[in-house]
């Protein structure tokens, strides 16, 4: 019955991996790493989950630094990658000179950042005009002393929507006149409740309640479930529960489809255009939008600036963890990748789209459109989300807190399985539970 | 053998005395060693491995749940029974077990009996036999993330296929996820689409080995089927199904990548962890958060005593009901 075991044997890992990863890490990875090839070569290893898109900037910084020689080792999915990371950074061997870190990652390491090198020691306060500033601050310490990481990604934040179904209801479907008329978020209400008045579309306005919180709180406040000191502060933000009722009346009043994202009603949800509008990121569009609404729906989709303005959901950074024995030609590495022409590189690769500021201007990027949106300027509409939101301040669990925690209990609300009070107080235990 | 090979050595003839009975008398050694001890050699290399990969893993588990162990923030602190004592209130924990508990017997119990009829049934003499009795294990060969993948679509609540089904014979929808009973009956399904041909194989193997005589003797006496099923088949394949059910236990104990699937990838089980396992629990808090290596390793450590104790506990209660031959 070993299948049946090895069901547990990826959750096993957990405990298994304690004692034999602490056991062989130290042995496994330590020969080729940190080696000093022959001629003074420097041989890094860089490490990232996913597609960064890196092989052709690491070809050109090779050809820029032939005493450095990069290795990249694609890890697999986040997931994966994230647990052997924080094994070898506890090991203090095994990670490689230049990690991947994803944003929600990183913040966790920015309140326990000694394992990773500091990074304006290394000489990166220069660069820091060229990212947004809420990117720069993401990946440093509260005290501002220390910086973990550079920004490699961003997500952006745009409105998706459905030019069709608008077109049925007799609502506008130019993207420059739909921005317009979503300019606020109370806009966006208001021409969802008529969208659903017109009684010509069976489709609901938005696929969640829960898509409103990112955008709408990042917008509106300066911090999110945690102060600067990292103390939760999700019970007493006044624009957090605000947003919960917003999107929650959203629900009430029939203008939300109720589904839970990633999950296969979401997907069945796009295939069946029940919804009509959807915030996302850059990312989202050709990655997640246009492959589960299918080619049946190419053409019908459009993006129009978020509503607010500007926003951000997902992006990267790169880190130097500490135990790397070439700090120095390290950071050249990740300075090299996090520059206009790593960034450019890496999004003609995969798409990724720039943090570098420069990098947004660059024609290579502004001038991108997209096909299956309705030729939408995808370059200039993310590029000037990105470039407009604020900086805000997100603690080291936020994600944790959002994802696992007050996105579910929401849903919950939504769905109607429990009121909203119910649902919010459970929701504020919980995360008062799990920062404690 | 290496006894009548050396066991009498000539008596050493006159001119060259030393080499040759040294010789003898070092293979008489060699032999006997040889028939002592490569048996264990044999069945060391399994043991080394076990011991590496098997034993040295759980018992450098029990030494890291006695410390304060986050890989994250990097704290290590002895801590005693601690996590043990903290764990004992965790109500997040209990409720994990009891999920994992009415799981498996959901899951176990009509996996069981069905395996069993499904052994018998398979047990006759019919046509493509072989077939048949290769198709029941198919389930069995398709990857577990795939099956979750395909059950998750098909339990799905709103475009899913048995509640459009529901729908047009006029039933409400069922809420898959949220109704605790709903998810718990939709992972048990999966467990034994994918479990119950393969104990049925099991079963299949040891009627095969019970004497055809003496069902001709009980038909002689005028037993029915139904009664030579139980009176016979039953007890005999004993010992059988009590492996079966200890595997079970195990496995059932263990139960991770349905209930992931099923929650769409999330290891918190749902909104109120209302179907969130063990593995899930243990999973969440090592990996994810603060990893909190020590709590983790002291959860593992309860899962695994619960494990035996639960296995003791089917072992005689099986063992009690399934009347075997009396001595």
């Amino acid at each position: 019955m070993s299948v049946m075991r090895r069901r547990l044997r990826i959750a096993a890992a957990a405990v298994l991996a304690a004692g034999v990863a602490l056991g062989s890490a130290g042995c496994s990875k330590k020969d080729d790493e940190g080696s000093t090839g022959e001629g003074g070569q420097v041989k890094l290893v860089l490490q990232t989950f996913q597609n960064f898109g890196y092989d052709q900037a690491i070809k050109d910084f090779e050809a820029a630094h032939p005493n450095i020689k990069v290795e990249h080792q694609k890890m697999g999915e986040l997931r994966d990658f994230q647990p052997k990371l924080v094994q070898w950074l506890a090991a203090g061997s095994g990670a490689g000179d230049v990690v991947g870190l994803e944003e929600g990652v990183l913040l966790g390491y920015v309140q326990n950042p000694d394992k990773f090198a500091n990074l304006l020691d290394l000489g990166a306060g220069e660069l820091k005009a060229n990212f947004p500033e809420w990117k720069w601050n993401n990946a440093m310490t509260p005290d501002g002393k220390k910086l973990i990481g550079l920004g490699t990604d961003v997500g952006g934040l745009a409105m998706c929507y459905r030019k069709d179904l608008f077109q049925q209801a007799g609502l506008p479907t130019d993207r420059d006149e739909v921005s317009k008329r979503m300019s606020t978020w109370q806009d966006y209400v208001a021409l969802g409740k008529q969208f659903k008045a017109s009684g010509k579309v069976k489709a609901a306005w938005l696929d969640s309640a829960t898509s409103l919180m990112q955008p709408y709180v990042m917008q509106n406040s300066e911090t999110f479930f945690f102060d600067k000191d990292n103390k939760f502060i999700g019970d007493t933000n006044p624009v957090i529960r605000q947003t919960w009722d917003l999107g929650l009346q959203m629900a009430k009043d029939g203008l939300t489809a109720k589904t839970q994202r990633w999950s296969a009603d979401w997907d069945g949800a796009f295939k069946n255009s029940a919804f009509a509008t959807l915030p996302c990121p850059a990312w989202m569009t050709e990655g997640v939008i246009a492959p589960k609404s299918g080619p049946a729906n190419s053409g019908k989709w459009d993006i129009a600036t978020i509503p607010g303005g500007g926003g951000n959901w997902g992006g990267s950074y790169l880190a130097v963890p500490a135990q790397t024995k070439h700090p120095k030609e390290a950071y050249e590495l990740a300075k090299y990748l996090t520059s206009k022409e790593g960034h450019l590189a890496a999004f003609k690769e995969a798409g990724a789209m720039p943090s570098d500021i420069a990098g947004l201007d660059d024609p290579a990027f502004k001038d991108k459109t997209s096909e299956y949106f309705s030729g939408a300027p995808t370059g200039k509409i993310f590029g000037e989300s990105v470039k407009n939101m604020k900086p805000v301040f997100l603690g080291a669990k936020h994600q944790q807190v959002w994802e696992t925690i007050f996105e579910p209990q929401m849903q919950a609300a939504e769905r109607g399985r429990l009121s909203s009070d119910a649902a919010w107080k459970k929701a504020v235990d919980e995360a008062k539970k799990a920062t404690s | 053998m290496s006894s009548t090979v050396g066991a009498v050595p000539p008596p050493p003839a006159a001119s060259p005395p030393s080499s040759a009975p040294l010789h003898r008398r070092r293979s008489y050694r060699l032999g006997r060693w040889d028939l002592k001890y490569s048996p264990y050699l044999y069945v060391a290399p399994f043991f080394v491995l076990f011991g590496v990969f098997g034993l040295f893993p759980v018992l450098y588990t029990v030494y890291v749940s006695l410390f304060d162990y986050e890989l994250l923030s990097g704290t290590k602190e002895f801590a005693g029974l601690e996590n043990y004592r903290v764990l004992m209130q965790d109500a997040q924990f209990w409720n994990a077990a009891y999920n994992t508990l009415g799981i498996f017997v959901l899951s176990t119990v009509p996996q069981l009996i069905v395996a069993l009829m499904l052994a018998n049934l398979l047990n006759r003499q019919m046509k493509a036999r072989t077939l048949l009795r290769m198709g029941v294990v198919i389930p069995n060969i398709t990857s577990v993330a795939a099956v979750g993948i395909i059950f998750a679509l098909i339990f799905a609540d709103r475009y899913g296929l048995i509640n459009w089904l529901l729908g047009t014979v006029g039933f409400d929808p069922i809420a898959w996820r949220d109704n605790r009973f709903a998810s718990w009956f939709a992972i048990a399904f999966m467990v034994d689409w994918r479990w119950t041909g393969y104990n049925a194989l099991i079963y299949l193997g040891a009627m095969q080995a019970i004497p055809k005589d003496l069902y001709e003797s009980a038909s002689l006496d005028g037993a029915s089927t139904w009664r030579q099923f139980w009176t016979i088949t039953v007890p005999l394949i004993r010992p059988t199904i009590l492996f079966t059910v200890i595997i079970s236990t195990i496995g059932g104990f263990q139960i991770f990548t349905e209930p992931l699937m099923y929650g769409n990838g999330l290891v918190r089980g749902g909104v109120d962890h209302q179907f969130q396992t063990l593995a899930m629990y243990i999973y969440e808090k090592t990996f994810t958060g603060n990893s909190e290596y020590g709590y983790g390793s002291a959860m593992s450590w309860l899962l695994f005593m619960m494990i035996i104790i639960f296995a003791l506990i089917n072992f005689v209660l099986v063992r009690r009901s399934v009347k075997g031959d009396k001595k």
